[in-house]
């Protein structure tokens, strides 16, 4: 069980680095949008602040486990389910324009129609995922 | 300037999904197993981040540009289409299935684990098989 504080700290730095990044430059901060773009055959004008958005996203750890030590990190699926996850998730959040933080943060924070459908609709689809792998299978 | 907001927003980012610990795929599977132990914490992840992200948007009504220039995001557009439901289908069984999202994965990397860097290899060819699939 994490504490509540921590999560809604996280929350805050979330939710506040999303503003940031559309106040400032204008932005959605989507992560499937920001890297999805980065690997397209065409080059987005903007590219060069999306690799410095997941450069920083990548020195993340290291700078966190400077001060305090890093949290557990459990990875526990095998292989084959890790394989076909990563695939869903990459084809699924650009299909549907939207993963947790384009939808989820920014969308659901701009009262947008499409991201409350999408973010409902991933979140039934994930549920019902995981109640069919840890109760059914399980 | 702008590339300092991004590497510093990217960071923040970063340094929230890590405190939130939705860096941690059992965690994320937690949240989503209301039948079994159920942890309510990646709830509190959410709200805080759409309450700081309602408080942005509404800041942004009373601006006419971004501070560094350009144009702020286009209206959302309000399209509920077949792509848009089955898109968010295969996100949300995938993410299930894992634990993980796209910015999780890529935070997770620098944990050095290889079934993270499994993850995100697979996440970046099927994003580029949706790019071969929406070209034709």
């Amino acid at each position: 069980m994490v504490e509540f504080l921590p999560a809604l700290i996280g929350g805050i730095l979330i939710g506040g680095s999303a503003g940031a990044y559309m106040l400032f430059n204008g932005r959605i901060m989507g992560v499937s949008g920001i890297v999805g773009a980065l690997i397209s055959l065409t080059t987005p004008g903007d590219w060069k602040e999306r690799i410095f958005f997941v450069i920083g996203m990548l020195l993340a750890p290291a700078i966190y486990g400077l001060f305090t030590t890093l949290p557990s990190v459990e990875i526990t699926s095998n292989i084959a389910i890790i394989v076909i996850g990563g695939l869903l998730v990459g084809f699924g959040s650009r299909l549907g324009s939207g993963c947790t933080s384009g939808h989820g943060v920014c969308g659901l924070g701009r009262f947008s129609k499409r991201s409350f459908v999408a973010v409902f609709t991933f979140m039934i689809a994930a549920i019902l995922t995981v109640f069919i792998q840890n109760h059914i299978f399980g | 300037m702008r590339l300092v907001i991004s590497l510093f927003t990217g960071l923040v980012f970063g340094f929230g999904l890590i405190l939130s610990h939705m860096v941690n795929p059992a965690v994320v599977r937690g949240f989503l197993d209301f039948a079994g132990q159920w942890n309510p914490s990646l709830g509190f992840v959410l709200g805080g981040a759409v309450l700081m992200s309602i408080i942005a948007w509404r800041v942004r009504d009373r601006r006419f540009e971004p501070v560094f220039g350009g144009d702020f995001p286009a209206p959302a557009p309000q399209i509920i289409d077949k792509k848009l439901i089955s898109g968010s289908i295969m996100f949300g069984i995938g993410w299930g299935l894992v634990g993980l999202c796209p910015g999780p994965a890529i935070v997770g990397l620098g944990f050095g684990f290889t079934n993270i860097w499994i993850f995100v290899a697979a996440m970046f060819i099927g994003m580029g098989a949706f790019q071969f699939y929406n070209r034709s």
